[in-house]
C-alpha cells in the first residue's frame, strides 16, 4: 500500500480529475485527499468544472455547418484533383468531338454549328465550363456520403436553393423514365459565378450528373448546339440556352449517355 | 485521400473555436481561416499524424495572432453576443452563464489549455504539442486556469465562503 504521507502535487491532482493518472497512483491520491480537506475540495471544484464545461460544449447550439466553410475544403480538393490531373497530361484528353446528328430535340441550330458568330471569349468560356462540369463530376460521383449537399428528398427547398444561389430559377429534370433517380444537389463555386451540380444514379450505382451555370447578364456565350466532350473515361454533353449553360456528365456508354442528354434537354426545353 | 479529410473535422472545430472566441461570427471566420491555412499547407501535413490536432495547431496560431490584432479586447465577447439556448431551466442557465463567464474572462493562453484538456480530451503531452510549448507550461496554464475558474465562479456563487489563498509554486 503507498503511505498517506506520499505528496501529492498539484500535477498529480490535475491528473486525477482529467483521468490522465495511473492507476496505481489513485490509492495514494485518495488517501491524500482524505486528509487533506482543502485540496479535496479544490479537487471537486476542479471536478465540477470539468462536466459543467463538457456540458455547455455538448449544449451549444452551432447551427449547420455554413456551406462557405465546407466550400474551402471541396474547393481545394477539386483543385488538388484538378492539378494531379493536369499534370497527368499525357492521362488527359479531352476531345472536342463536335455536334450530335441534329433533331427535333436541338431546336434550330444546325448540326455541327455554332448557331450564330462567336467571340472568342465565349469560345474560352464554354470549354472552361464543360471542364469544370466534368471536374466535379469525377470529384463528386465517389463520394458515398457526402455526394449531394442537399438530398432530393427535400427536393423543392433543393430547388428554390441553388435557384436562390445562381441568381435564376432552376428545373430539375426528371430521368426516372430512363430509370435515374436524383440523389440531390450541391452548390459549386465558379469563375465569377456559382454552379449547381445535379446528381443522379440508376439501380446498378452508375451515376450522371447535370451541371448547370447561369451567366451574367451579357456574360453569356452565344447558345450553342449539343457537343460532346470527352475527358478520360468520362463523356459529357454539353449546352448552352440563352444564360444557361448544361452540362450533362457520365461514364455511361455513347448511345446510352445520348438518349439521357437528349431527355435532359427536352426537359429544360418546356 | 486529399485535403477533402478535414470536412468531417469541421463540426469539431466550430465547437472549439465557439468556445474560445466565445462568438459565433468570429468563431467561424476562425475556422474559415484556419480552413484555408490547412488547404495551402496542406502538403505539411503528415498523413501519419493526427489531422484535428494539426487543425488545431494551425488555429492556435491563427488566434494568436488575431488576438495580438485586437490587443485591447483579448479576442472575446463572453456574453451579450452568446446567449444561451433556453430550454434549460433559469437555475441551470444561469450556472452556465456564469461559467461562460468566467471562461470567457480566462486569459486565451489559459482557455485554450483548458479547451483542449477538458471539452477535447487531449493528454497533457499531446496539448503541448497543439500549443507547441513544454508539457509543464501547459500544467502550469492549467493549474491557473482552474483556479481561476474557481475563484470567479466560488465569488459568484458562495460569496459567504471564504477561500484560502494558497501559494502554489
Amino acid at each position: 500500500m503507498s503511505e498517506p504521507a506520499d505528496r501529492i502535487d498539484d500535477d498529480e491532482l490535475h491528473a486525477f480529475v482529467d483521468a490522465q493518472i495511473d492507476a496505481s497512483r489513485v490509492p495514494a491520491i485518495l488517501a491524500w485527499l482524505q486528509t487533506h480537506p482543502q485540496d479535496a475540495a479544490k479537487v471537486l471544484q476542479w471536478q465540477a468544472h470539468r462536466v459543467q464545461l463538457r456540458q455547455l460544449a455538448r449544449a451549444l447550439d452551432l447551427g449547420e455547418t455554413p456551406a462557405s466553410l465546407n466550400d474551402v475544403v471541396t474547393r481545394a480538393a477539386a483543385g488538388e484533383r484538378r492539378r494531379s490531373l493536369w499534370q497527368q497530361a499525357a492521362a488527359v484528353l479531352l476531345l472536342v468531338t463536335g455536334a450530335l446528328a441534329g433533331g427535333r430535340y436541338w431546336g434550330q441550330t444546325s448540326a455541327g454549328q455554332l448557331s450564330g458568330p462567336v467571340a472568342p471569349a465565349t469560345m474560352a468560356a464554354s470549354p472552361d465550363f464543360v471542364r469544370d462540369a466534368v471536374l466535379a463530376h469525377a470529384v463528386f460521383v465517389p463520394e458515398k456520403r457526402h455526394a449531394v449537399e442537399v438530398a432530393a428528398s427535400d427536393e423543392a427547398h433543393l430547388v428554390q436553393w441553388l435557384s436562390r444561389r445562381l441568381g435564376s430559377p432552376l428545373k430539375v429534370p426528371s430521368l426516372a423514365m430512363q430509370g435515374y433517380r436524383l440523389l440531390g444537389g450541391r452548390l459549386l463555386p465558379g469563375e465569377g459565378t456559382p454552379r449547381a451540380q445535379f446528381m443522379y444514379e440508376n439501380a446498378q450505382g452508375s451515376r450522371v450528373t447535370l451541371y448547370v451555370v447561369v451567366f451574367e447578364p451579357g456574360q453569356a456565350p452565344d447558345s450553342t448546339s449539343f457537343r460532346s466532350a470527352r475527358i478520360g473515361s468520362e463523356e459529357s454533353f454539353y449546352w448552352i440556352e440563352e444564360r444557361f449553360g448544361y452540362a450533362l456528365s457520365g461514364d455511361v456508354n455513347g448511345p446510352d449517355m445520348q438518349a439521357l442528354a437528349r431527355e435532359v434537354y427536352g426537359q429544360l426545353e418546356r | 485521400m486529399g485535403v477533402e479529410q478535414a470536412l468531417g473535422h469541421i463540426p469539431a472545430l466550430r465547437r472549439y473555436a465557439r468556445l474560445l472566441t466565445g462568438d459565433a461570427t468570429r468563431a467561424d471566420d476562425l475556422v474559415q481561416d484556419t480552413l484555408e491555412r490547412a488547404c495551402i499547407k496542406w502538403a505539411l501535413w503528415q498523413p501519419g499524424s493526427v489531422l484535428r490536432s494539426w487543425l488545431l495547431s494551425l488555429m492556435h496560431n491563427l488566434h494568436l495572432n488575431h488576438v495580438r490584432d485586437w490587443r485591447h479586447d483579448d479576442g472575446h465577447i463572453a456574453l451579450e453576443d452568446a446567449p444561451e439556448p433556453t430550454h434549460d431551466p433559469m437555475a441551470r442557465a444561469a450556472e452556465r452563464l456564469d461559467l461562460q463567464q468566467a471562461l470567457g474572462a480566462l486569459p486565451t493562453q489559459m482557455r485554450e489549455v483548458l479547451l483542449l484538456v477538458t471539452i477535447e480530451e487531449y493528454t497533457y503531452a499531446e496539448a503541448a504539442d497543439i500549443l507547441g510549448v513544454p508539457v509543464g507550461t501547459v500544467m502550469s496554464r492549467l493549474h491557473r486556469a482552474r483556479e481561476r475558474m474557481r475563484e470567479l465562479m466560488t465569488g459568484n456563487a458562495e460569496p459567504a465562503r471564504p477561500t484560502p489563498l494558497q501559494l502554489v509554486k
